[in-house]
């Protein structure tokens, strides 16, 4: 599942201050008649700076505290269906306080570009079935030390952890817990359909 | 009275302003430019920490220059531990995604790096928690490209991406 940060949000504050200072300072032909250009330098130059920090602001926001995502992809039908929009947070991946259940954004293992969106099924030294598709070849594996299991809850639909093994905690950037689009879905989000997929012990 | 608490109030708000625009400016700088870490032990032999444990180098670690995660074979890099997510390691890339390499003690005596992985390898063989224990490592742990050591001053270098002649790929993705 991919998704798309809402960056633009600091461009605009940016617009918006930069208004704001506009209109304080006089019409703004006097403005530009007075020292023309000290004026449009020092604007310029407000505007790099403004720039700058609400640029740090959203990054560090974005990295440190959370944001609002778009999903798109069916793997995690029924719980976010295509192109909901989400909270997620990254306190949680910061403090290690991810636990089973949890639905997180992590770094796709295979193309550092783009991103996953699975519930986590297990943690590590949990133990997992592999294959649910038959009773006959029931295998299990350990989560080695450091990864976490990740599935979709589509289980028919959804590359995973079934597919490509257990990732590295590393590369976990947050975790989903509140969906605000669409309207009739508004809340936090549901537990897993797949309860028989979480390990006994 | 009142001069001095004006005085007092004015300069927390000078101060307050001065903080929130440097503190973020100075994390997202850290973050996504560069940094500086120090180097603990010796996996990384020679090029790193070579006095054993009396000393230990501080590198200057380049995030601008993976931002796209692009690295070349014999990059001296730093990754998050997939072993242990709150450890940072710092490794020399020896193969790429799509490589063919020859391994020094895995289970398997030559692996394929698979899509979207890297295999590293320090320097000191047999000393080092490495590729060769844990396997390929995905491009999404990379941290940053060790370019500098900085410390101590008569150390000061840039460091030279070198791959090692015997442990070039066996086969690589371009031929």
């Amino acid at each position: 599942m991919s998704f798309m940060k809402l960056k633009v949000i600091s461009t605009l504050l940016t617009v918006i201050n930069f208004i704001n200072n506009n209109n304080k300072s006089g019409q703004w032909w006097q403005t530009l008649h007075r020292t023309m250009l000290r004026g449009v330098l020092g604007k310029t130059f407000r505007l790099v700076g403004y720039t700058i920090q609400y640029g740090c602001i959203a990054h560090c926001a974005f990295e440190y505290i959370g944001g609002v995502v778009m999903c798109s992809g069916p793997s995690m039908e029924p719980t976010i269906q295509n192109s909901d929009i989400v909270f997620a947070e990254n306190l949680s991946r910061h403090f290690y306080g991810i636990q089973r259940g949890d639905i997180v954004i992590a770094k796709s293992p295979s193309d550092p570009k783009s991103n996953i969106c699975k519930r986590v099924i297990g943690l590590e030294g949990d133990k997992i079935l592999t294959n649910s598709s038959s009773d006959f070849f029931k295998s299990h594996s350990y989560v080695p030390m450091g990864h976490v299991w990740l599935e979709g809850d589509n289980l028919q639909n959804s590359t995973d952890s079934r597919y490509y093994g257990p990732i590295p905690y590393g590369l976990i950037r947050g975790r989903i817990f509140f969906k605000i689009w669409p309207l009739s879905d508004f809340g936090f989000l549901r537990g897993s359909p797949n309860g028989h997929r979480f390990s006994d012990d | 009275m009142a001069l001095s608490q004006g005085w007092v109030r004015r300069y927390f708000k000078a101060f307050c302003k001065g903080f929130f625009v440097a503190v973020p400016v100075a994390v997202t700088f850290l973050d996504r430019v560069a940094c500086v870490a120090r180097v603990e032990g010796a996996s990384m032999q020679p090029s790193l920490n070579p006095g054993g444990s009396q000393s230990s180098d501080v590198v200057l670690l380049n995030h601008w220059k993976v931002r796209n995660f692009e690295v070349q074979r014999g990059d001296i890099v730093s990754l998050v531990s997939p072993k242990n997510p709150e450890q940072k390691i710092i490794k020399r890339v020896i193969a790429l995604e799509g490589d063919i390499v020859k391994t020094m003690g895995h289970k398997n005596r030559y692996v394929k790096v698979p899509r979207g992985h890297i295999w590293v390898e320090g320097d000191h063989h047999g000393h080092s928690f490495d590729s060769n224990t844990f396997g390929p490592v995905s491009l999404g742990l990379l941290h940053a490209h060790a370019t500098h050591i900085l410390w101590p001053p008569a150390r000061w270098q840039k460091l030279e991406s070198v791959l090692p002649p015997e442990r070039l790929p066996v086969q690589s993705e371009e031929e």
